[in-house]
């Protein structure tokens, strides 16, 4: 969603915003009870300014009756702002610190949670690729905002973007051009299918839904930054579950172990760029 | 333009923010304020994603007040200069805690001061300082009338006396600001709060 001003027409106390929230997830089992309440309390200012809806009961009764609104309603809440090579020296390190210990499974499976529209699961893709590991790669790529996985699917970006990514791409250590990875159609490029000829694209909401298989790498980045701390240590006990022995997890940038009771259970890897490996 | 300082106001954090020509304008203001200042002071100054950590370090040798980058879910206290991590927004959580976000840039900017003084505003209420200094960016001026409407004190750098005039004075334009001072009387402003604490 813009989000282009901050100041909001309508307004609503932290009560209002509990019982709505408890609403929704009565209804319709999306549990948002737990987020950081300063980013998703504007989200919603925003959603009511945009529909002209006055009062927090007023979209509460929409929402209810209305599944259709409440599908676009839970689009709009979730931020999808994400990029290629997003912090390029994160996918250095993934190059020189974490493919050559992939490399010594047979089959390597790696789930990308909160995936948002594909941007990093390509580029992670391609890392694989130029570290000859792809072919042996399984990809989860999950989100809960099933508009973005879409997105994600078709693999069809504006060309305006890849100006930018190419820099990324080369700041992380790209060994060719980004380029060869795409073709271009009008005002968009289309990535390689045989970068995602490994990837399953699912639906997953990572406060209510499981753990669903054992992997060697998860990456989750500013995902749990929109979590309260709770919901951050649940989402990071769902991780150490799913991961195998000496697996790695891969956070963003701003995210740590560091209120979470498995802190003990992982050592860095890399300490700038959040990357951790399961010791126990 | 009133231009009476509000001295007598109980005040339990200070925002400020800053754009083209903030760090010289920022260390002009904080270098004077003794180490155990008593407040919280919160700070977005735009700059690019690649300057990690420089700001902070640059100020932290000009300041006595300890200085450091806003850490996701870090609990806010007193005595302490908090600068907002390059490219992410700082908010601010009623708990007092900050939360960050990757969303999408406000007004061209991430972080946004924007945001961090509408969600300070809300929090803090009448007892925020806001302050908005030099910039070529139009990125404050809702976060500055947010204050306002809130009961805090908002104050902007005098245009005429800022590098960059364009930032307060789009916040003077729309009718955010309650005074107008140069960076001494914003630092010596600062100083008279914590003499009568
Ligand atoms: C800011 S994006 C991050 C995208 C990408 N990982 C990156 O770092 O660029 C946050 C993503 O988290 C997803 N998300 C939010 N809540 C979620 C949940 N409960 N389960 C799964 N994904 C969620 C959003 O839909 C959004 O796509």
């Amino acid at each position: 969603m813009e989000q282009q001003s901050v100041s909001h027409a309508f307004s609503y106390s932290q009560e209002e915003l509990k019982a709505f929230l408890d609403a929704i997830k009565f209804m319709y089992g999306y549990d948002f009870t737990d987020y950081a309440e300063a980013s998703i309390k504007r989200r919603i200012l925003n959603f009511m300014n945009m529909y002209k809806i006055p009062t927090l009961q007023d979209l509460s009764k929409i929402l209810l009756k209305d599944e259709a609104v409440f599908e676009t309603f839970i689009q709009e809440l979730s931020v999808t702002v994400t990029e290629m090579f997003r912090d390029p020296t994160f996918y250095k390190s993934l190059r020189e610190n974490v493919m050559e210990r992939l490399a010594t499974y047979p089959v390597i499976k790696i789930w990308i949670a909160g995936c948002a529209t594909g941007e990093e699961v390509y580029s992670i893709a391609i890392v694989l690729k130029e570290a000859g590991l792809l072919e042996r790669s399984i990809i989860y790529a999950t989100d809960i905002n099933q508009r973005s996985i879409q997105i994600a699917k078709d693999g069809l970006y504006p060309v305006d973007n890849m100006k930018a990514y190419t820099v990324n791409y080369n700041k992380s250590g790209g060994m060719h051009s980004l380029s060869e990875y795409y073709i271009s159609k009008y005002n968009s490029v289309l990535f390689d299918k045989s970068l995602r000829d490994n990837v399953v694209f699912s639906p997953h909401n990572l406060t209510a839904d499981k753990s669903f298989n054992e992997f060697q790498l998860i990456v989750c980045r500013n995902v749990l930054i929109y979590f309260n701390q709770q919901l951050q240590n649940k989402v990071i006990n769902l991780f150490h579950e799913s991961l195998c022995s000496f697996g790695f997890l891969a956070l963003g940038n701003k995210e740590s172990l560091l209120f979470t009771d498995r802190k003990s259970n992982f050592e860095d890897v890399d300490k700038k760029e959040r990357i951790f490996m399961k010791i126990g | 333009m009133m231009n009476r300082i509000d001295t007598n106001r109980i005040v339990e954090a200070v925002v400020i923010g800053a754009s083209a020509g903030g760090l010289h304008a920022l260390i002009h203001v904080l270098s004077a304020l003794p180490a155990d200042y008593f407040l919280p002071i919160i700070v977005v100054q735009h700059r690019g994603k690649e300057h990690t950590k420089l700001l902070e370090e640059i100020l932290q040798t000009k300041c006595l007040m300890r200085v450091k980058q806003a850490d996701e879910k870090e609990k806010i206290h007193g005595a302490c200069i908090y600068i907002a991590p390059p490219d992410y927004h700082l908010l601010i959580e009623q708990d007092e805690t900050f939360s960050l976000t990757s969303d999408i840039y406000v007004k061209h900017s991430r972080p946004s001061i924007d945001l961090l003084f509408a969600t300070a505003a809300e929090v803090y209420k009448e007892k925020l300082v806001g302050i908005i200094l030099t910039g070529a960016s139009s990125d404050g001026a809702e976060g500055m009338l947010e204050i306002r409407r809130a009961g805090g004190y908002t104050i902007a750098q005098e245009p005429t006396t800022a590098e960059y005039p364009y930032m307060p004075q789009a916040s003077v334009s729309i009718g955010s600001i309650c005074s107008n001072l140069t960076l001494d009387e914003i630092s010596s402003y600062l100083k008279q709060l914590y003499e009568r604490r």
